[in-house]
């Protein structure tokens, strides 16, 4: 167990997990016969460099921060909710509905209800998985995948054949009224007098984001809840010896992790369309998956990693916009982090490991000058 | 029979793919090895296969390509989670993504047509083969009608396809290796006090499935299709993992279910047919969402209970 630092547990494992990641990024860039270096200065140069590329940046990092916390938290009880993608797109669901529910007078009532319906839809989505794996052992990792393409069906039915206004020819709700809708970041900011473009759809979402953050951390790490979950995570036998119901930590974290992936919609459906469309979620309950992973399931790896894929994906748009590279770029480099910070993360792990057991032995065996300089001072 | 013929064999069809992808988690997870990304190895299978075919007007060079990919793709997994520990359940994940977005870039960079190949034509396909007396007997009713328009007249890949099942029956439950696939999904620690190499085993398995995988894709792309497009595969892989389960991991049945779920699959593309025998309307999303349904009720156990085999998922650490 001693065999690292925390640091290097925490922070240089990931990193060299990344840095490897982004070197087969690079390669891949290289083998389409493109500049990988002048990619990186297309990418930063489109998503960092104006409020107009902020903006965007920021409006996917909120998608992400939803859906890598929900990841994580189904994580922390060693579970694998594949389902974020399809939690969310009902998560949208609820969101709509409560938004052409009544016509809203203002944004801050509009706001809390549909995030409340966004959290219940994507809860409940997640709860069939949950439950039937606490109660009859079936693998939430399958019923997960299919309950992403059941959701894909039943949103593709009720759009079509519900939702859709009379006459409308494309499968999308009726637009939300306007009391419905989020002040974005060129209006808050407009309030200081700080010019921010009015293009890109980052809203005050960006702000629930930071605040469920939050409200993670507290409820896993200073919480008897959250401490249950995690006890779960580590050994469930042992949990079980400690009087925590398995039934119990799984219908929880389940519940709270589909929440946190319907929540998501009160920023892409509420915030950026408007009303509900196909295919709004475009893959972000996936891309929690490897914000996850990246972020150690930890609130502030979720938020740097969210960060960090939020630049990608906005960077990948300009790419596929000024170069010949396209947008599915971003989708490899997601699949390389997937896979080296979270299926080779022992071929990182044991060459370090390995290293700082071999630093320590040399240590053990010519003893420090520290002591005998100690009682001197 | 007019109505039906045709569904039938649109379904063997759409159920070929499913097929050998099935055949191929079956090898996978028999060997206690998780794949979710049976369907980015299809996907890879299916571009390389296509790619390959197109340059060189040679569907079998494109065949032997498309399995190559997939091959690759499956060593990934393997040192992924046999190798180094990985969780198996990521690294599928990482598999499909890699094979999304790769097949894209590629497919951009070599033929510019927004991520996709050129249309195959003559050599390049797959053609259908007209089997002995089925122009003859096509005259005959019902029997020379199942022959000459159902059984006759699929691509050498469909007969390879079914083939496979006897043979997979054959390889898992009549030979030596076979036993010990098995023996090392169920108790490895056993296989390893044999004095026979885990790793070993699972490698060969999870090649097997590579090279499954490889025909599936292939099959879409130059058998079923004509040429490679964006994210071809829609989810097959999945389909192939959840028919894989309603069989409970045993080859005849995995036939049965990936002809049960491609005969969804035809039905959804004939609403009317549907229509006309249940005398109501069943939205397409229905039949769409009914083989993801149907995985959730046997996975719950509601009908019989499904049992993965014993060491599925876990990884093997040889005692020191």
């Amino acid at each position: 167990m001693d065999t690292m630092p925390k640091w290097a547990d925490v922070l240089l494992v990931p990193l060299i997990s990344i840095l490897i990641a982004f070197f087969f990024s690079g390669l891949v860039i290289l083998a389409i016969g493109e500049n990988p270096v002048e990619a990186i200065g297309v990418m930063i140069e489109g998503s960092l460099t104006s409020s107009y590329g902020w903006g965007y940046t920021l409006y996917y990092t909120t998608n992400f921060i939803f859906t890598g916390l929900a990841v994580s938290v189904a994580f922390q009880a060693r579970m694998f909710n594949i389902g974020g993608e399809g939690q969310a797109m009902i998560g949208g669901l609820g969101v709509a509905l409560v938004c052409l529910a009544i016509p809203w007078p203002h944004w801050t009532l509009a706001l809390p209800s549909a995030l409340l319906g966004g959290a219940l839809f994507g809860a409940l989505w997640a709860a069939i998985p949950a439950y039937l794996q606490a109660a009859r052992g079936s693998h939430i990792v399958i019923t997960t995948i299919m309950f992403n393409f059941i959701a894909f069906s039943v949103l593709n039915y009720l759009l079509v054949n519900v939702l859709k206004p009379q006459g409308s020819m494309d499968p999308a709700s009726a637009t939300f009224p306007p009391g419905a809708e989020l002040p974005r970041f060129s209006e808050i900011l407009g309030i200081f007098g700080i010019p921010f473009s009015s293009a890109p759809p980052v809203n005050v979402s960006f702000f629930v984001a930071i605040l469920a953050c939050f409200l993670v951390w507290l409820l896993m790490w200073r919480t008897r809840l959250g401490y249950e979950i995690r006890a779960f995570g580590h050994s469930q036998t042992g949990a079980v010896y400690a009087g925590i119901s398995p039934f119990r930590i799984t219908m929880i974290a389940m519940l709270i992790s589909g929440g946190l992936a319907g929540a998501m919609a009160i920023n892409n459906v509420m915030g950026e369309s408007q009303r509900l469309v196909m295919n709004a979620v475009e893959g972000a309950g996936f891309i929690g998956i490897a914000v996850a992973l990246m972020g150690r399931s930890h609130p502030v790896g979720v938020f740097l990693a969210a960060l960090l894929f939020g630049f990608l994906y906005q960077g990948g748009a300009e790419l596929s916009l000024w170069t010949n590279i396209p947008r599915e770029l971003i989708v490899v480099i997601q699949a390389l982090v997937i896979l080296f910070t979270g299926a080779l993360d022992n071929m990182v792990r044991m060459p370090v490991e390995r290293a700082f057991l071999a630093r320590k032995r040399r240590q053990e065996r010519k003893p420090s000058p520290k002591p005998e300089r100690k009682p001197a001072e | 029979m007019d109505v039906l013929i045709p569904v039938l064999d649109t379904t063997i069809r759409l159920a070929i793919p499913l097929l050998f992808a099935c055949l191929a988690g079956l090898f996978s997870e028999r060997a206690g090895i998780f794949d979710i990304g049976l369907e980015g190895k299809m996907l890879a299978a299916a571009f390389f296969s296509a790619a390959f075919a197109a340059i060189t007007g040679s569907v079998w060079l494109g065949l032997l390509a498309g399995i190559a990919a997939s091959v690759a793709l499956s060593a990934i997994h393997g040192i992924a989670s046999i190798t180094f520990r990985g969780n198996q359940l990521i690294s599928g994940v990482a598999i499909n993504f890699l094979a999304a977005g790769l097949t894209v870039l590629i497919a951009q960079d070599w033929f510019q047509q927004g991520g996709r190949t050129p249309s195959l034509v003559g050599g390049a396909r797959f053609e259908s083969i007209e089997l002995p007396f089925a122009e003859a007997l096509s005259g005959v009713p019902i029997f020379g009608q199942i022959y000459a328009d159902l059984i006759s007249g699929h691509t050498i890949l469909v007969y390879v396809g079914f083939l496979c099942v006897p043979l997979t029956w054959w390889v898992l439950f009549r030979t030596r290796f076979g036993l010990r696939l098995r023996a090392v999904g169920e108790n490895p620690a056993a296989v390893d006090t044999a004095g026979i190499s885990v790793y070993a085993l699972r490698y060969a398995a999870v090649g097997i499935c590579g090279i499954l995988c490889g025909l599936a894709g292939a099959y879409l792309a130059t058998g079923l299709q004509a040429g490679f497009v964006k994210d071809m595969s829609s989810g097959r892989g999945y389909i192939a993992l959840a028919a894989l389960i309603f069989a409970k991991w045993r080859p005849w049945y995995a036939l049965y279910a990936t002809m049960l779920f491609g005969f969804l699959q035809a039905l959804s593309l004939r609403p009317d047919v549907v229509q006309t025998i249940l005398q109501f309307r069943v939205p397409v999303q229905f039949l769409d969402a009914l083989p993801y349904v149907l995985t959730v009720i046997i996975l719950a156990g509601f009908v019989g209970k499904a049992i993965p085999p014993k060491a599925g998922g876990a990884h093997y650490v040889k005692e020191r």
